[in-house]
């Protein structure tokens, strides 16, 4: 079932994903394909079920029926190696969630030493570049505790970098901070775009979507409603119910 | 140290005051050996406990519903009976039905002495405990925490060695220091089958010289001042191990 | 040289098993954990049956037969004597009763306003609450007299009455922690409106403060009955006619080795059987007042 994938095809392929918690059904039927160097934003009301679809690629929770491929590897398949995914598949959570006992730099650290068993001291200074990279040069040694939430989002996203993934996932990373923090987190991933990282980005920034999105997918009640580049997407949608949510936000 | 030996029995010459415990070279030696025994014993049994409480915790959190029925079972018995009957379970029930091996006088004898059947049976005793202390302190760590390292690529025993039990230990420590100091005090209970730990020798001690006031005093004050370093050695780990920004 | 002050827990031992299976654990965990005690102490005697089967043949009585004509006398005690598993009961009923009155002095104690009591009650809690139980015990048998004379008339004091009071010490010290915490827990605010209302100290602690505290104190109160159930075999060490003695008495009188892990597994089985629906009934307790808190 899985042919050897090479870059012209898409980097992650979803088709047909249903997801049900119980007896609600959240993903009814959702396809969509990322293409290498691609940037993905995913917007819709919440509950519409954007977050659970990120969390399906990265097989944080198993689909019901469908297929999500990343790479040409089956994500659904149960004889996946869910390390190997993992290493492919960077993500990025709302709530940051850095491991409050380890600082700033051990965060970063830490998978790369433990999982990837790779050398402590390579390790250290990929992880100090990275600290550097997300503007927290000085902020090595602090706790998270210790710091800002957008700072903390940042040292999320380097602890991410970390493990040298091909696709980046970005959960409504932005929604917890408070407006003054949320500038530094996207300035981040506005130069990670810009370097040709694949990133799949949930968010309500609109106006980053616009300007950093090359296609944007509306979601609704499970069900992508529409779906087009920016310069379209944002001006002329189609469909009433992305109008409706489009002239609530923006 | 002449110089103290003998103004202690002075005090017996002159008041009745029977310190005999310290100045007598003999009974010393006993006094101080029934102490090291029980210092060997408490460590011992904290050290085991703690194990039983990390394992069993790990357990609980396994797919396997036997398994965990298993250590909800272990957990259900050990701490809703006597831990005195336990111990004479242990020793007296069980110990016989182990095998025998001979010593270096060819004379057969249980594999396992009086010392490590308390051991054994303290341990399970205090490691019930330990298992509930470490599993809230393991339901204490948020779930987006765990999510994040598995997201990471961590395997379900490197999130709980690396994530989980790190943050659930600086949780439930207060708890746990409350039951080792518990554990220690239980320790006594070992005079049940002999083994010459503090409480064991101190009875020999004022059985033959008829000070049990005297012996009781150092007792209470040993047991004190035990705890109490144990309990200054517990918050000297709740210090290192805190965290800028983390609980409180 | 105490455990430090912030901790309900030697209160409370153990957190309660947390988890939304409050319906699992109260009903259909209770049977099932008694099942399994049941069934151990079944496996025992079965395994002992085998045993005696195997060794000496089957002409003495069997194990079950030989545990239930032990039973009368490990429960009640020897005819015209009182002893066994209900003196075990008896003493923790007394010891509860005699640490939880002196307790509530001694936590009354350890919030009063005047600084001496308070910190004589200090050093008492610490000093019952951080010495070894068996200790105290000894303690208590080997230093108070067997009898008193008040005026002509003399009181005896039979070992049991003074295992009693050697239990009940360390149970006053936890309880007065208990009363302290509790009476901390109440807002200040109560003692301000109790004073602008003109009530004494006394008057607001008797009428509003300790009503108040009753309800979280059950819980860790009823922990501590358990602990002290389970405390009470100790008794056995300094010469009672307990359970625990005389179920060694009978194995003494029995001298059959395969009995040996049965009557013990029965004398575990009374114990947990008792002390198992309290604890139950402790959890459900701490949830129920955890919620309206």
């Amino acid at each position: 079932m899985t042919t050897a994938w090479t870059p012209d095809q898409p980097i992650v392929s979803i088709k047909d994903v249903h997801k049900s918690f119980g007896p609600i059904e959240v993903l009814k039927g959702v396809s969509l394909d990322v293409r290498k160097g691609e940037v993905i934003c995913i917007i819709g009301p919440s509950g519409s079920g954007k977050s659970t679809l990120l969390r399906c690629i990265n097989a944080l929770v198993p689909i019901n029926q469908g297929s999500i491929k990343v790479e040409g590897q089956e994500v659904h398949d149960p004889a996946l190696d869910k390390l190997e995914l993992r290493k492919k598949v960077g993500m990025v959570f709302q709530s940051y969630n850095l491991f409050p006992h380890k600082t700033a730099l051990e965060n970063v650290m830490m998978a790369p030493v433990h999982v990837l068993k790779r050398p402590k001291e390579e390790v250290e200074a990929q992880a100090r570049r990275l600290i550097k990279k997300v503007r927290l040069e000085g902020k090595e040694d602090a706790y998270p505790g210790e710091l800002s939430g957008g700072q903390q989002q940042r040292v999320a996203i380097a602890r991410s970098l970390a493990m040298n993934p091909d696709i980046m996932l970005f959960d409504e990373v932005t929604a917890a901070l408070d407006p003054e923090t949320v500038k530094e987190v996207l300035v981040t991933i506005r130069e990670l775009a810009e370097e040709g990282m694949t990133c799949v980005l949930v968010t309500h920034e609109m106006g980053f979507a616009r300007e950093i999105g090359d296609h944007i997918y509306f979601t609704d009640r499970g069900i992508i409603v529409e779906h087009g580049p920016p310069a379209t997407f944002f001006t002329s949608a189609s469909d009433p119910r992305t109008r409706a949510f489009l002239s609530q936000i923006l | 140290m002449e110089g103290l030996w003998d103004f202690l029995r002075s005090l017996h010459d002159a008041y009745g005051i029977n310190l005999v415990h310290f100045y007598d070279t003999f009974e010393r030696g006993r006094l101080l050996r029934g102490m090291w025994t029980t210092v060997q014993l408490a460590a011992t049994c904290v050290l085991l406990s703690v194990l039983i409480g990390i394992i069993g915790a790990w357990l609980q959190g396994s797919r396997f519903k036997i398994l965990k029925a298993f250590v909800q079972g272990y957990i259900q018995f050990f701490r809703n009976t006597p831990p005195l009957v336990q111990m004479y379970f242990f020793y007296f029930a069980l110990g016989p039905q182990m095998p025998r091996v001979e010593n270096e006088f060819g004379i057969a004898q249980p594999i396992l002495g009086s010392f490590a059947w308390a051991v054994i049976s303290l341990s399970f005793f205090a490691g019930a405990f330990n298992i509930e202390i470490f599993r809230s302190g393991v339901e204490a760590v948020q779930k987006s925490t765990v999510e994040a390292a598995e997201s990471l690529g961590f395997n379900r025993w490197q999130i709980y060695r690396y994530v989980v039990l790190p943050l659930a230990v600086r949780v439930c420590l207060p708890a746990l220091n409350n039951n080792l100091v518990n554990l220690i005090k239980t320790t006594t209970q070992a005079y049940a089958i002999a083994v010459p730990e503090t409480l064991y020798i101190a009875s020999q001690i004022w059985s033959d010289r008829i000070n049990v006031f005297e012996m009781m005093v150092t007792l209470l004050t040993f047991y004190l001042i035990l705890v109490g370093i144990f309990v200054w050695l517990m918050t000297r780990l709740e210090r290192s191990l805190r965290v800028p920004g983390f609980g409180q | 040289m105490s455990t430090p002050a912030s901790n309900p827990i030697l209160i409370q031992p153990v957190p309660a098993p947390a988890q939304g299976e409050s319906g699992f654990l109260a009903s259909a965990f209770t049977p099932r954990a008694l099942g399994i005690a049941l069934g151990m102490v079944a496996c025992l005697a079965l395994a002992g049956e085998a045993w005696a089967q195997l060794t000496v043949g089957g002409e003495r009585p069997g194990i079950l037969a030989t545990l239930w004509k032990w039973t009368p006398l490990i429960l009640l005690g020897p005819p015209r004597e009182f002893g066994g598993f209900a003196l075990n009961i008896l003493v923790s009923f007394l010891a509860m009763a005699i640490g939880t009155v002196s307790g509530l002095a001694l936590g009354l104690g350890l919030i009063s306003k005047f600084a001496p009591v308070r910190s004589v009650s200090w050093a008492i809690t610490q000093f019952f609450r951080n010495s070894p139980w068996l200790v105290l015990l000894f303690f208590v048998m080997l230093l108070t007299p067997f009898q008193m004379r008040i005026g002509g008339v003399t009181i005896p004091f039979p070992a049991w009455f003074k295992a009693t009071i050697g239990l009940a010490l360390p149970i006053m010290a936890n309880i007065a922690e208990i009363v302290r915490g509790a009476v901390n827990s109440i807002p200040t605010g109560q003692w301000e409106s109790a004073e602008s209302l003109a009530f004494s100290r006394l008057q607001t602690l008797w009428r509003i403060i300790l009503p108040q505290c009753v309800k979280r104190m059950i819980p860790p109160w009823m922990n501590w009955y358990a602990i002290l159930t389970m405390a009470t075999p100790l008794i056995s060490i300094v010469g009672v006619n307990d359970a625990m003695t005389l179920t060694q008495d009978a194995l003494a009188s029995e001298q059959r080795t395969e009995l040996l892990m049965p009557m013990y597994g029965m004398l575990l089985l009374f114990f947990f059987v008792y002390c198992y629906p309290i604890a139950r009934w402790t959890i459900r307790l701490e949830r129920k007042y955890a919620v309206r808190n």
